[in-house]
């Protein structure tokens, strides 16, 4: 990918990007991913302990306990981000705490709070989606494809 | 008078009679606190917008400033004002408020410096003879313009930087007691090809590098000249690199003259990476800690090096690259 | 018990990659939260996010990825039974509780709480 955006720099700027790198402090990756690892595997966990206390004490089994896990993660992850305590812990855990579903309730609930100094119908509204946007649009359209991919291939006696 | 390729000496010395930078909160812990007209302690100033703030700390900053330069705002000529805001929604607003005739600039970091050299030249060309230059920034309006949302848990890499929230402004007159504006350098812009918005002290450095050499050029000064020589916010990561470009083209700066204000303004235990950026970096810097040190009689001659990052989100999603500006102001007392 | 460990341990690996696109491979949040939903979808055409599920609970369900593998598996439902126009109508059966849940949650939010920057 790097190479892409090197084809189209001059030597001069190929030089350049070099002699920077070697100045600027770079991202400690390894150090990322172990608190990436930390973070999210707790989310997790926390996951997996509301799905049990589903199964255990509402009655819910494996399957239909999914649903109310999910909202309550969500729940958890609107009241983190209002409580201004979300993004503290997305510059710790980076992917940790991105990718997780608390993630995506993150960033409809930060753009929303973000945006209603613009009204609620074209400030809150309008902008909910702005980084959760691409995540709904390319898992409906991936999942179509896929979804009609399947469906052919085993009406062409595939799988 | 032009000198050289892109630089103005002033012979009618323009002076600074006044001027007064404005914070909030963050700043306010730093180490020049005490350098800072007003510290807030509410970063929205009683405001219900980041926008609204911001607008709040610049009609403060202007206010003071005026107030200590012994004038009324009817008695002064022109405004020049830029921020980070698009359309520069903050300087019209405040503009709008002290209703002095209005020259809107848009330089990014730099404009404090761009709107500093255009006052001196306004003057020492006699086409006025008191203005008011002044920009702002606020670190909540700019993340949610240029970046994501401020509740947002998006991860900064180490070499992002930190908007400062604040106002600075000035008031340049043809005559009267302060620090004087003896030269400036119009930068042109330098882009060496560096895209990433968390980056920007390694995409600006190289047009620092290019104004200061440009300066030292047509001036036919040496860097020795000076007391002091800061960057406007190339933050730790750019001011290295521009330390070790000039040196690589035969500027040697010492260390101790060589600085940067984004590295000075906050503290080395507060989280903001790579230090701190935004118009109000080295506005508030220069205005509050740098005239003070002047006026104390223990600088005698600075030059400040404003540096601008010119990308817009837009750009930077089309894949374009960051053109950058510095524009550089000698002041000696 | 078992089950806790490996939900710990699936979906800090499944954070590890996502970290993984970020810094290594610059990708944006956004880049590397849809790379990894279309990943999720694909792997549930392919019946093999399902097996994850079993084995590591809200491991696999927690990260994005199962909102891909929600959406393949609440079309094929639907197309199951209503042919293949079920591809269009089923396809947020599964995951409407995550996204009713976020829009509202996200909307009370807003009128409760505000920036603190």
């Amino acid at each position: 990918m790097s190479n892409l955006k090197n084809k189209k720099l001059t030597l001069t700027q190929q030089k350049y990007k070099v002699f920077a790198q070697q100045r600027v402090t770079q991202r400690p990756v390894l150090a990322n991913c172990i608190k990436a690892f930390f973070v999210g595997g707790t989310i997790c966990l926390i996951g997996q302990l509301v799905q049990w206390i589903f199964m255990t004490y509402f009655g819910f089994d494996e399957v239909t306990a999914g649903n109310p896990t999910v909202a309550v993660m969500i729940i958890l992850s609107v009241l983190l981000t209002g409580l201004g305590v979300y993004d503290h812990i997305g510059q710790f855990g980076g992917a940790g705490s991105a990718v997780p579903v608390t993630g995506f309730a993150n960033t409809v609930a930060s753009a929303s709070i973000e945006h209603r100094s613009e009204g609620f119908v074209l400030g809150v509204g309008g902008n909910m989606f702005k980084i959760a946007g691409p995540v709904i649009a390319y898992g409906v359209f991936s999942a179509f494809v896929v979804a009609l991919l399947k469906i052919a291939i085993k009406g062409l006696g595939g799988m | 008078m032009l000198q050289g390729h892109q630089s103005w000496v002033f012979d009618t010395r323009p002076v600074i009679i006044a001027s007064a930078a404005v914070v909030g909160p963050f700043e306010g812990q730093g180490p020049l606190a005490d350098d800072f007209d007003v510290i807030h302690s509410d970063m929205y100033v009683g405001q219900n917008s980041f926008e609204k703030a911001e607008r709040k700390l610049l009609e403060q900053a202007c206010e003071i400033a005026i107030k200590k330069a012994g004038t009324q705002k009817e008695d002064i000529h022109f405004f020049l004002c830029g921020d980070l805001m698009n359309q520069i929604i903050s300087s019209s607003f405040t503009a709008r408020t002290l209703g002095i005739p209005f020259l809107g600039l848009y330089g990014a970091c730099s404009s404090s410096m761009e709107g500093l050299s255009l006052a001196a030249q306004l003057i020492d060309s006699q086409a006025a003879q008191i203005v008011l230059a002044a920009t702002s920034s606020h670190n909540g309006a700019s993340e949610k313009q240029y970046r994501y949302p401020t509740e947002y848990g998006a991860q900064k890499p180490p070499s992002a930087q930190w908007t400062v929230t604040g106002a600075g402004a000035a008031v340049i007159a043809a005559q009267g007691n302060g620090p004087r504006i003896t030269a400036a350098t119009i930068g042109r812009i330098v882009d060496m090809g560096i895209s990433d918005p968390f980056n920007m002290g390694a995409a600006m450095a190289p047009a620092a590098v290019d104004t200061i050499q440009s300066h030292c050029k047509d001036l036919g000064r040496d860097p020795s000249y000076y007391d002091v020589i800061a960057t406007g916010d190339l933050g730790k990561g750019g001011h290295r690199i521009a330390a070790d470009l000039l040196a690589e083209h035969g500027f040697n700066l010492p260390e101790n003259i060589f600085t940067d204000c984004g590295i000075l303004i906050y503290s080395q235990d507060q989280p903001v990476m790579s230090g701190g950026s935004g118009c109000a970096c080295s506005a508030t810097v220069t205005y509050g800690h740098f005239l003070k040190r002047m006026r104390q009689g223990e600088l005698k001659k600075i030059l400040i090096v404003a540096t601008g990052a010119l990308l817009s989100p837009l750009s930077y999603q089309q894949k374009e690259s960051i053109p950058c500006v510095a524009h550089a102001v000698s002041l000696e007392m | 018990m078992e089950k806790f460990l490996w939900a710990f341990i699936v979906g800090g690996l499944i954070c590890v990659v996502g970290q993984i696109m970020m810094d290594v491979f610059q990708l944006t949040p956004a880049h590397t939260m849809s790379t990894l939903v279309v990943v999720g979808a694909v792997l549930g055409g392919l019946g093999l996010y399902e097996p994850l599920v079993k084995f590591a609970g809200a491991g696999a369900t927690v990260p994005i990825s199962s909102f891909g593998n929600s959406l393949v598996k609440g079309a094929l439902m639907e197309a199951e039974s209503t042919g293949l126009i079920g591809v269009l109508t089923g396809i947020f059966e599964i995951t409407s509780a995550g996204i009713s849940s976020a829009i509202i949650f996200g909307f009370f939010a807003a009128l409760v709480f505000k920036p603190k920057g």
